[in-house]
């Protein structure tokens, strides 16, 4: 989409015109496609993210009361 | 030295004792050209046509052969037993592409003749050296290809189609330069020669993957 | 911390795009032989120029992770190539469009350079799936390199044996290398390519630390669920550090 409001008055939009704007689609089209990629990736990494988020207090938690620490403090 | 003569003797004598590579590659060749004749509907070919079946014929056949190449040794063990000799692993790749080039060779002197007796419509005799050059230049080409390709595709899960796969476009300019090469000499109506041209694109070819071949074969066969 | 610059990069890299875009559809003559057809060649050829380095660099960077044997250096081959593979998809689609509009058929076999880059390409299409077919991680890696350097080593060989096998039947219809424009064309070709350039580098940039960010993370979920829990390893094409 974005080549054509800015040119659109510019633009011959004859026969070769199509060609053209065609080509320049197929381009942004292919970027914009590799951004959506991307954008799914992040929000993978970021429900990850939150999966390591909810570990973490978890794994405090287990060092606080281990066995071996309780059995530390008492002897 | 050595080890390549014991390489190349182990891997001609299993091709002799079992054969399985080169009799099954000629005789696909020869049928080959009896279903390009129907495919064709044609009585017999020449120019640029014959020289497109005849090296497509090759080729194919050729794959056949790269399928089988790694595949003792794979399943056999033969990787294991090399990679325990305190050898030169690139010796491997040089006995495997020699003895390859010989299967080739063995299969056009069956498929040559096959093919000017049932396809080829000006004889092929007069001509006959100068194919027999492009063959071999083709064919170390196709060697040394198939020789480093098929160590990878062994190990691949889908090994008879990832080898073809990453051949043919490899081999496309083999294939330009072997068939029209052959164009002219295979034309009705007196014998075309021989263009130079051709050859120096092989000859080319063989050179730079042969020496990039031996240069990154080694970290194929680690372990 | 992987993506370090990256922001600086991106804007610098869309700057120069449409900059680029901008002089070829405002600025730039129509040419007198295709007239405004003609603009398709300032996003086709530069396309098609940095896909073909982007194979050659990923050759390089594999050319390392044999010398190494450093798994980033395999990442950064692995990246490399699958950007240049887009690209590469881009290239032959505005190439058929500008075919058709200039020549009036899609495909043309005469035309050597849209014919090797079909072979490069149809080369290149087999890297992925070759690595997703094996299995152990790191054979994959070093095979990936070693298909990496030869089909690196036969993009500039395969554009030698195409255009020899034309030169003699058919004269070139266009010349595509550049060397013939004006120098207002040229100019905006040359920023064209600076462009292109420069998205090649983002969008490799943004792969990359998108690869590590991954196994970053993947690392650290095997640390805090506890070192006995053994990684199971997705089968994948993509190298792991």
């Amino acid at each position: 989409m974005p080549a054509l409001p800015f040119g659109a008055p510019a633009l011959p939009l004859d026969e070769a015109g199509k060609y053209v704007a065609a080509a320049y689609l197929v381009f942004f089209a292919i970027v914009i496609l590799y951004v959506a990629i991307m954008a799914a990736r992040v929000s993978r990494m970021e429900r990850d993210l939150a999966e390591l988020d909810a570990l973490v207090p978890d794994r405090e938690d287990d060092d606080a009361d281990t066995p071996a620490a309780r059995v530390g403090v008492v002897e | 030295m050595r080890v390549l003569g014991a390489l190349l003797r182990k891997e001609l004598r299993l091709e002799l004792r079992t054969l399985e590579s080169v009799p099954g590659m000629a005789l696909f060749s020869v049928t080959t050209f009896v279903v390009f004749h129907f495919g064709l509907n044609r009585p017999n070919i020449e120019g640029d046509l014959a020289a497109g079946v005849f090296v497509v014929t090759i080729l194919f056949a050729g794959m056949l052969g790269l399928n089988r190449l790694y595949v003792a040794d794979q399943e056999e063990g033969g990787f294991d037993g090399f990679l325990m000799a305190p050898v030169d692993r690139t010796w491997l790749f040089v006995a495997k592409a020699i003895a390859l080039f010989t299967y080739l060779v063995v299969v056009e002197i069956v498929a040559v003749p096959a093919f000017g007796l049932l396809l080829l419509q000006p004889s092929i005799l007069p001509v006959l050296p100068s194919v027999i050059v492009v063959l071999l230049l083709a064919n170390l080409g196709f060697a040394i290809i198939a020789a480093l390709i098929g160590a990878i595709a062994v190990h691949t899960r889908a090994r008879d189609l990832i080898g073809p796969l990453i051949c043919l476009p490899l081999l496309i300019p083999v294939v330009i330069g072997s068939a029209r090469a052959l164009e002219p000499l295979f034309t009705q109506g007196g014998a075309g020669t021989l263009e130079t041209k051709w050859l120096l694109i092989l000859g080319l070819y063989d050179l730079v993957f042969g020496l990039l071949s031996v240069a990154v074969f080694d970290p194929l066969l680690e372990d | 911390m992987y993506g370090k610059g990256l922001r600086t990069l991106s804007v610098a890299t869309l700057i120069t795009l449409i900059g680029a875009f901008a002089l070829v559809f405002f600025w730039t003559p129509n040419e007198a032989d295709q007239g405004f057809v003609q603009k398709i060649f300032y996003l086709h050829v530069p396309m098609a120029i940095v896909a073909l380095c982007g194979f050659v660099v990923g050759g390089i960077f594999a050319i390392q992770h044999l010398r190494t044997r450093e798994p980033i250096w395999d990442l950064r081959s692995y990246v490399a190539i699958h950007i240049a593979i887009i690209l590469a998809v881009g290239t032959l689609i505005t190439g058929s469009i500008w075919a058709r509009a200039a020549w009036g058929h899609w495909w043309l076999w005469d035309e050597p350079t849209l014919v090797s880059f079909l072979i490069v390409f149809l080369l290149y299409a087999t890297y992925t799936p070759m690595r997703f077919a094996i299995e152990d991680r790191e054979r994959q890696a070093r095979y990936a390199s070693v298909f990496a350097i030869v089909a690196g080593a036969f993009v500039p060989l395969n554009f030698a044996a195409v255009r020899a096998s034309q030169e003699n039947t058919h004269p070139r219809v266009l010349n595509t290398t550049g060397g013939a424009l004006p120098g207002d064309m040229r100019l905006t070709f040359l920023i064209a390519i600076v462009g292109m350039t420069l998205l090649f580098i983002t969008l490799y940039r943004f792969e990359l630390s998108t690869k590590q960010t991954r196994s970053h993370i993947s690392s650290l979920k095997r640390k805090l669920s506890g070192d006995d829990d053994l990684p199971v390893l997705r089968r994948s094409a993509a190298p792991t550090l």
